[in-house]
C-alpha cells in the first residue's frame, strides 16, 4: 500500500510510460505503427494486451479504490494466454445448464494447471458449487 | 351526460396514449418503497456474511451469494449498516462530503440499505447527488447508429456524422443477426473518419459480440445484461459467474465493457416476486460491481415505459442511476428507448440526467431517424438534434453534443462512405457504388438509399466472420488506398487495447486519443465553483448555433421609400380644427420604411389618412421626436389635436387611438401586435379615430388574434424598436409634417 500513490501517478500508462508497454507477443508499443504493418511486421497476435499490463492496470484500479474492477483485471490477466476459441468455450460452459459438475471441475483444473489461471480456476470451482446448489448443472448423461 | 369537449380533447393528447396503472406490490408492479421489500440487515460471522436483508446464507440465491461474497465491502459494512439512512442521504447532498467519502462508506451497504438511503431524497436532491457522485468529471453521450436497410455506406456516413457531432461512443446492432461483422466494420470506419477516439460496439448475442471484439471490429461491449432475480438471470442464459467471466474475457483482449440492467426487466420477465423494481435493480447493481464491471448502462433502458406507468416511476429510474454512481460505477443513464408519446414528458424525464450530467447522458441517442432505429425506436432522434443543442445553450449545460455545419457533415459523411467503399473493394465484398456513396453523403434515412443485394451482403458477412481477417486487414486496406489518417486512427484504437488505460472506470478518448476516466478526470464536485464547468472555449462552441444570427443584421437597413415624402415644417402647435392628428414615431419614413408586418409606411399612412377623410375630417400629420413609446406618441399627438383625438403610430406599426384627456397609458383603442394588422385595419383605425372625434358611436376595429406573433417576432420587434429609439431627440418638440405621396 505504501506505493499506492506512486501507482496512481503512472496512469495513464500510455502517456506516462509508453516505452515500457509491450504487446502480448513482446512487441514494444512503439513498434506497432502503420509503417511496421505495411512491412508485415505486425500480426493480429501483436494487437493483444500483455498480462503484465493488465496486472498493472489492476494495481492502478485497486489503488484508486476500485477493488472489484481490480480483481476482474487480475482474472483477465490470467486469461490473456488462453486461445480465443478456448476462451469462448469456457464462457459457453459457464452458462446455465451447459456443464456437469465434473466438467466444470475439469475446466477449473485445466485453467490452473495449463494456464496458471488460479483465480479463474477458483472462480469456476465456486461456480460449480453454486450451480449444484441452485440446479444449474446439465443433467448427467444417461 | 354528454361528453365534455374539454375531457374529449384531453383524452386525445399524446400523454394519454401512454398507459398508467396503479401499484400492485404483490406482483412487483411498484417502482420503489414496496411494503414487501426486505428491511436492511447484515450479520457477519468471522468475516463472512451470514445474513443479508433478512435472508440467512442458507436461504441465499445465486445473486445474494454473489453480492455477499464479491460486492459488499465488509471493512466498513458494520459501520455503514449501523448508520442512520437519513444521515447517509444527507451526506449525498452535503457539499462537504466528497464523492470518495460517500463511495467508501456506501460500499458497506446491502441492496435494501441503498434503497432506503436514496428513498429519503426527492428528485432535486438525487440530481444534486448525481452531479457530485458520477464517476467522470466531463459528461459525455453515446449515439445509436443503425438503419433499417443495414446499408453499409449509410451506416458509415451516419457513424461519421455522430462522431463529428461529438458523441464519445457509438453503438450499432443488427436487423439480421448475420450482418453483425459488416455493421461493426461500417461504424468503426465511419466513426474514426468523423473523429478519432470514438469507442464503438455492436449489440448482438454475447459470444458473437466477444468474437467481434477479438477481431478488433469493436472497442467496447455494453449489452452484458444482468437481472436482480436468479430466475430472470437464468432466463437471460447467464449466471453471475458466467457474466463475470465474460467481463474478464473482454478485458483479457483489452476491450472495455459495461453491464446492462434496469428497473422493470424482472417484472417484465415474470420474475419480480413481490419486490419493488428499485430493490431488484439495487441487487443487479451490486452484482455488476461484484463482477468487476467498470460500469453499467441503466435507467430502465428498454423497459422504461413500465416504470413510467407507475407512480414515482421516473424518480425510481433516477434513483437507480444514483445507486449505480454511489457504487462507483460508470453510468450510461438510459434516455435511449422511447419512454412516452408526449414530448413534454420525455423532455421532463431527460432533465433528471441532463442537468446533473452523467458519464453518458443517454445510453444511446438515436442519431438516425426513428424508422431507421433497430433498437426499437429512440427517445430522441436525429430530428431532435437541434432541440438538444438549443437546450444545452439555454441552460449552459454540456449534453455531449456540439453544433455543426452542414458542409462539414457532408464532408465527413462522404469520406466515411468512400473509405468503406474502398475496404469493400479490397475485401472483395459486394461493391459499394459511387452512387451509393453520394446518396449516403446527403441521406437522412434508409429511404434515401438505393437498395442493396441483401443475399450477397449476408454471404460476405458470413465469410468475413469465418475468415481469419481482422482489423489489421482493414487498417492495411485503408492505408494502401489513400486513407492513411483513418487507418492511423483505427490503429490507435488497437494500440489503446494494448495499453489498457481505457479499461479503467468511465473511460473515453478525446480526439487526440487522450484517455479521460474517473482516474485522471475524477469528478471533484463539492459545491459552487467546483466540478465540471464549461470552459470559455466549450461554452463558445455550444453557444454558436449555425442558425443563430448576428442581431446587427437581423433587421437590415430598409431602403428609403422614394414615394413617401415627409417635409418637416415648423414645430407643431395645438389647434382647434376639426381634425385627427396622426403622430408618427421618430424613425417613421426616415430610417425605417416598413412596419414589422412588412407593410410600407407609405401605404399605412395613406390608409389612416383616407379613413379619417372618409368620415369628413382632416388628417394632420406630426412627427414626435422626444419619445419612441407608442402611448406617449399618441398622447402627445392628442395634446395637439383640434378634436382631442390622435392616432399614435410607431415605425414598427404599433398603433393607438388616444384622446387628450386620457392618462398617457390609457387609450381608446390599442393595436399592440402590428403584424396582425392589414392595410384595411389601418383604414378602419383612421375611420374610428374620426368617429371618436365626431362623438359618434364606434365599434372597435376587429383584429385577428395570432398568439404566435410575439414568439416569432419578439427579437425583430426589439431590434426595430432599437432603431426607433436611436432617433429620439430628448426635449425636441413635435414637428408639423407636409405629406406627399408620389
Amino acid at each position: 500500500m505504501s506505493n499506492s500513490g506512486h501507482i496512481s501517478n503512472q496512469y495513464p500508462l500510455g502517456e506516462t510510460q509508453p516505452e515500457r508497454i509491450r504487446s502480448h507477443t513482446g512487441l514494444p508499443l512503439s513498434e506497432i505503427t502503420l509503417e511496421a504493418i505495411r512491412e508485415g511486421r505486425v500480426g493480429p497476435d501483436d494487437l493483444v494486451i500483455h498480462t503484465e499490463t493488465l496486472q498493472k492496470q489492476a494495481d492502478i484500479a485497486k489503488a484508486a479504490g476500485y477493488r472489484q474492477l481490480a480483481d476482474n483485471l487480475r482474472r483477465a490477466a490470467e486469461l490473456v494466454n488462453i486461445p480465443n476459441e478456448r476462451l469462448l468455450h469456457i464462457y459457453e460452459a459457464l452458462r446455465p445448464r451447459r456443464s456437469t459438475y465434473q466438467e466444470l471441475i475439469s475446466l477449473s483444473e485445466e485453467l490452473a494447471v495449463q494456464y496458471d489461471a488460479v483465480e479463474n480456476a477458483r472462480f469456476i470451482r465456486e461456480a460449480a458449487e453454486a450451480y449444484r446448489t441452485n440446479l444449474l448443472l446439465r443433467p448427467e448423461d444417461g | 351526460m354528454p361528453r365534455s369537449k374539454r375531457f374529449a380533447t384531453l383524452a386525445n393528447q399524446d400523454i394519454n396514449q401512454d398507459t398508467f396503472i396503479h401499484e400492485w406490490p404483490e406482483m412487483g408492479l411498484i417502482a420503489m418503497d414496496s411494503p414487501l421489500d426486505p428491511e436492511p440487515s447484515l450479520r457477519l460471522d468471522a468475516g463472512r456474511v451470514v445474513e443479508m436483508d433478512g435472508r440467512s446464507r442458507e436461504q441465499f440465491d445465486l445473486i445474494d451469494q454473489f453480492i455477499a461474497d464479491y460486492a459488499l465491502g465488509l471493512s466498513r459494512a458494520e459501520e455503514a449498516m449501523a448508520m442512520d439512512s437519513l444521515a447517509m442521504a444527507r451526506m449525498l447532498v452535503d457539499i462537504n462530503a466528497s464523492r470518495a467519502d460517500i463511495i467508501s462508506l456506501l460500499d458497506g451497504c446491502t441492496p435494501a440499505k441503498l434503497v432506503e438511503v436514496v428513498g429519503h431524497l426527492n428528485v432535486v436532491e438525487m440530481m444534486m447527488a448525481l452531479q457530485k457522485v458520477r464517476a467522470r468529471q466531463t459528461p459525455a453521450n453515446q449515439a445509436h447508429v443503425t438503419n433499417w436497410q443495414e446499408h453499409p455506406a449509410l451506416l458509415a456516413a451516419d457513424a461519421a456524422e455522430a462522431a463529428w457531432r461529438g458523441f464519445a461512443e457509438e453503438e450499432t446492432t443488427v436487423r439480421v443477426a448475420r450482418n453483425a461483422p459488416l455493421n461493426a466494420l461500417a461504424i468503426l470506419v465511419g466513426s474514426q473518419t468523423g473523429r478519432g477516439g470514438v469507442l464503438t460496439q455492436c449489440a448482438v448475442e454475447e459470444a458473437v459480440s466477444l468474437r467481434l471484439a477479438i477481431k478488433g471490429l469493436t472497442s467496447y461491449a455494453e449489452t452484458l445484461s444482468v437481472y436482480g432475480v436468479a430466475q430472470a438471470f437464468v432466463d437471460g442464459d447467464d449466471t453471475p459467474w458466467s457474466k463475470a467471466f465474460l467481463a474478464s474475457a473482454y478485458a483479457s483482449r483489452g476491450v472495455k465493457i459495461r453491464f446492462t440492467s434496469g428497473t422493470g426487466s424482472e417484472v417484465l420477465m415474470g420474475h419480480a416476486g413481490n419486490k419493488s423494481m428499485l430493490y431488484l435493480e439495487a441487487r443487479c447493481l451490486m452484482m455488476v460491481k461484484g463482477a468487476g464491471s467498470q460500469g453499467v448502462q441503466n435507467g430502465s433502458i428498454s423497459c422504461i415505459a413500465l416504470p413510467e406507468s407507475l407512480p414515482g416511476g421516473v424518480r425510481a429510474v433516477l434513483a437507480e442511476n444514483l445507486i449505480a454512481a454511489v457504487l462507483g460505477l460508470e453510468v450510461a443513464s438510459g434516455n435511449d428507448a422511447m419512454a412516452s408519446h408526449s414530448d413534454i414528458r420525455k423532455t421532463a424525464k431527460l432533465m433528471l440526467q441532463f442537468l446533473p450530467g452523467t458519464d453518458f447522458i443517454t445510453s444511446g441517442y438515436s442519431s438516425i431517424p426513428k424508422e431507421d432505429n433497430l433498437f426499437g425506436g429512440g427517445n430522441f432522434d436525429a430530428e431532435d438534434f437541434d432541440d438538444w443543442l438549443v437546450v444545452q445553450r439555454d441552460m449552459k449545460v454540456d449534453g455531449g453534443m456540439r453544433p455543426v455545419q452542414e458542409k462539414d457533415v457532408a464532408r465527413v459523411r462522404r469520406r466515411a462512405a468512400c473509405a468503406l467503399q474502398t475496404v469493400y473493394e479490397e475485401f472483395d465484398f459486394p461493391p459499394i457504388s459511387d452512387a451509393e456513396v453520394e446518396a449516403a453523403t446527403i441521406a437522412h434515412s434508409s429511404a434515401d438509399m438505393p437498395e442493396r443485394d441483401v443475399v450477397s451482403d449476408l454471404a460476405a458477412a458470413d465469410r468475413f466472420m469465418a475468415d481469419p481477417q481482422t482489423v489489421l486487414d482493414v487498417i492495411c486496406a485503408l492505408d494502401r488506398r489513400g486513407f492513411e489518417d483513418i487507418a492511423a486512427r483505427i490503429l490507435e484504437m488497437q494500440r489503446q487495447r494494448i495499453t489498457g488505460d481505457y479499461l479503467q472506470t468511465s473511460a473515453i478518448f478525446d480526439s487526440d486519443f487522450h484517455v479521460l476516466s474517473a482516474l485522471n478526470d475524477p469528478n471533484t464536485y463539492q459545491g459552487p465553483g467546483s466540478g465540471y464547468r464549461l470552459s470559455p472555449k466549450r461554452w463558445q462552441e455550444l453557444s454558436d448555433l449555425p442558425q443563430a444570427k448576428l442581431p446587427q443584421t437581423l433587421v437590415p437597413d430598409q431602403p428609403r421609400d422614394g414615394e413617401l415624402q415627409l417635409a418637416e415644417l415648423a414645430p407643431a402647435r395645438p389647434s382647434t380644427e376639426a381634425e385627427v392628428v396622426i403622430a408618427l414615431g421618430p424613425a417613421f419614413g426616415t430610417t425605417l420604411h416598413q412596419t414589422l408586418g412588412k407593410l410600407p409606411h407609405k401605404a399605412v399612412l395613406r390608409e389612416l389618412m383616407a379613413g379619417i377623410e372618409e368620415e369628413g375630417l382632416t388628417p394632420r400629420v406630426v412627427k414626435i421626436y422626444h419619445t419612441a413609446d407608442c402611448a406617449a406618441i399618441g398622447h402627445a399627438g392628442a395634446q395637439l389635436s383640434g378634436s382631442g383625438i390622435a392616432i399614435g403610430l410607431q415605425s414598427k406599426g404599433t398603433t393607438v387611438i388616444h384622446r387628450r384627456d386620457l392618462a398617457p397609458l390609457n387609450n381608446l383603442e390599442l393595436f399592440s401586435q402590428s403584424p396582425n394588422l392589414s392595410l384595411a385595419s389601418y383604414r378602419a383605425i383612421g375611420r374610428n379615430a374620426a368617429r371618436y372625434a365626431k362623438n359618434e358611436p364606434v365599434t372597435p376595429v376587429p383584429v385577428k388574434i395570432d398568439n404566435m406573433v410575439r414568439l416569432r417576432l419578439i427579437v425583430h420587434t426589439t431590434l426595430m424598436h432599437f432603431k426607433e429609439t436611436l432617433e429620439i431627440e430628448s426635449g425636441a418638440p413635435p414637428i408639423e409634417l407636409k405629406v406627399r405621396f408620389q
